[in-house]
């Protein structure tokens, strides 16, 4: 690694962590689950809007379940006020438990309710490809997700129409509503299946921000090329990742924290944080 | 359409693989903005609204009950809860698609988009309403959905589109019908008729009960809705609730709508508009029941 680019993942180290410790508060004084979900996506959702967006760029959660992370995140990019942060699950407020719609400009749709939103993006890609607009649309999707057929709509329209503005990224944690995905749905062999309908293909360790990086690079390459084709990553995840109790487990998507299960969350993730720290500055 | 992209270039036509021999003169015109989204209506429904979020106007465009049903979820969260203006256009509404069978007729589509938040639903009558409700969809900044069938061909002057239209004058009940299915009424026999006040319903929801028409109901206390819908969702159960709500509450009220497939069998649209007693001698049968009653 060079020291640039432990630089850049020190850099993105802290901001990852000052969102988890966000939203683990955010789910802490709402009483909530779904935490299991935003800590599966944290680092794809900080890589993307620290290391990849431009101010023209959009992402889209199409799994609209980790919904706290992408509110944290943008309060994280100072585009959510902290009051708008302590609303979170309040009576009244503008941040429900999955995205709004028409309430936050950063938050193109509502989502949650799966599979939608990768057909969403393509047609905003679409619009900005008609429109002369060099906008990119940045689209998060669940693994479980993958069972609505609308997702491969979108895929073939994708794929046939080249829209090279859409980059799609898996949160793959082999996890899904009540049961794991291999299990339910067999999904592998997802990186064939996702070749097989014209996209370029790249899997990384989706809590490594050194492979994040490497595959944001890997993409830029390949759509630069002509003709190039569009781009899917399979992030390779953890639901619950960096606190134990919760980790690679179905409860961690409903169930929420006991004062003390809060109190060891908070230290597993402080320790996990001082530690890839401290690892990427003795590499860099 | 083709006349409308001439005077603003924001439209963008999405088609789900359906328009042989009806969408050549559009794909010609639109060029890139012309998109055959294939067998996919999920997808070309939230794709259009993405298209809209972008700052486009897009029309998408399939038979009617593939437009609405299939893509249902995406209709009411893509497009009407973000209030965008996307223009589903159905072709085929009611039993349009006649000896295609029960899979290809759109009998609950107006029923399905009334109650979505934000969405105007418009049902023509004539060839010549086309023209002005794709512009008037043009104009809206909400959600449309358009119910297109084959057009009715009535005598006399018919007044411009509009979401009331009085007909004609009658002397002893009063029809309220939607879309083409008043070609019943006209094909009927002159005494029958001349015993009807006819007015069409354009638009749904429906924009209140205008005064001429609660004070023909006042005085003719009977009234007969007409529409190639199933009763649940359809143009009866809006007017009745109308009614109450204005105080023009009629003594009888017939809503003569679709029945389905009552015998099993399949024929022309003519074919089930009659066995629905839409048209022909079961619809003279009920009209003069209504009258009579």
């Amino acid at each position: 690694m060079t020291g640039e680019n432990a630089a850049e993942c020190v850099m993105l180290e802290e901001r990852v962590f000052s969102v988890t410790k966000r939203f683990l508060a955010m789910y802490k004084k709402a009483n909530a689950g779904h935490i299991g979900s935003s800590l599966s996506c944290a680092e794809i959702l900080v890589f993307l809007k620290f290391a990849w967006m431009n101010d023209d760029d959009t992402v889209v959660l199409s799994k609209g379940h980790a919904a706290a992370a992408l509110y944290s995140l943008l309060a994280e990019a100072k585009l959510l006020s902290d009051s708008q942060i302590d609303s979170y699950y309040e009576e009244g407020t503008e941040l429900p438990a999955l995205p709004p719609f028409n309430a936050i400009r950063e938050i193109p749709f509502a989502t949650g309710s799966l599979g939608h939103g990768l057909s969403v993006s393509a047609g905003m890609a679409l619009g900005a490809r008609l429109n002369g607009q060099d906008r990119r649309f940045f689209c998060v999707t669940s693994d479980g997700e993958l069972d609505e057929g609308s997702v491969w709509e979108a895929a073939l329209f994708i794929a046939h129409h080249q829209l090279k503005n859409v980059i799609w990224l898996v949160d793959r944690n082999h996890i899904q509503g009540i049961g794991r995905t291999e299990d339910v749905l067999t999904l592998e062999p997802l990186d064939a299946k996702l070749r097989a309908f014209g996209y370029h293909v790249v899997a990384v360790d989706g809590h490594d921000f050194a492979s994040l990086l490497a595959a944001r690079d890997e993409c830029t390459r390949v759509l630069r090329a002509q003709p190039g084709a569009p781009v899917a990553i399979i992030a390779n995840t953890v639901k619950g990742n960096g606190v134990s109790y919760m980790q690679d487990t179905v409860e961690s998507h409903y169930l929420p924290m006991s004062d003390a299960q809060y109190e060891q969350a908070l230290e597993e993730v402080t320790r996990a944080h001082a530690a890839a720290v401290n690892g990427l500055r003795n590499a860099g | 359409m083709v006349s409308l992209f001439e005077q603003r270039k924001d439209l963008v036509f999405v088609t789900g693989d359906l328009g042989y021999l009806a969408l050549e003169a559009i794909a010609r015109a639109f060029g890139d903005r012309f998109v055959n989204a294939g067998v996919a209506e999920q997808n070309a429904v939230s794709l259009a609204a993405g298209l809209a979020r972008a700052g486009h106007l897009p029309w998408v465009y399939s038979a009617a009950v593939f437009t609405v049903l299939r893509p249902y979820e995406q209709i009411r969260n893509d497009v009407c809860l973000h209030k965008l203006p996307v223009k589903l256009v159905g072709n085929g509404g009611g039993y349009a698609y006649g000896i295609m069978g029960a899979t290809h007729h759109a009998l609950e589509d107006v029923g399905a988009m009334r109650v979505l938040p934000n969405m105007k639903v418009f049902v023509p009558l004539v060839a010549a309403d086309v023209a002005q409700v794709v512009s008037k969809m043009a104009e809206d900044p909400l959600p449309n959905y358009l119910r297109l069938g084959v057009s009715a061909v009535i005598p006399g002057e018919i007044p411009a589109f509009a979401a009331w239209r009085k007909l004609k004058p009658g002397r002893s009940a009063v029809v309220i019908g939607m879309g083409p299915v008043l070609q019943g009424l006209y094909d009927s026999d002159e005494d029958l008729l001349d015993e009807l006040e006819i007015w069409s319903v354009g638009t749904l929801p429906l924009e209140g009960i205008p005064p001429e028409l609660a004070a023909s109901i006042k005085q003719k206390r009977r009234v007969i809705t007409i529409e190639e819908h199933y009763l649940a969702g359809g143009l009866g159960e809006a007017l009745s609730y109308a009614f109450l709500k204005c105080g023009a509450v009629p003594d009888s009220l017939d809503c003569l709508c679709a029945a389905g497939y009552p015998s099993g069998r399949y024929g022309s649209q003519r074919f089930h508009q009659e066995e629905s007693g839409l048209h022909g001698p079961s619809l003279v049968t009920r009209l003069e029941k209504a009258i009579r009653g």
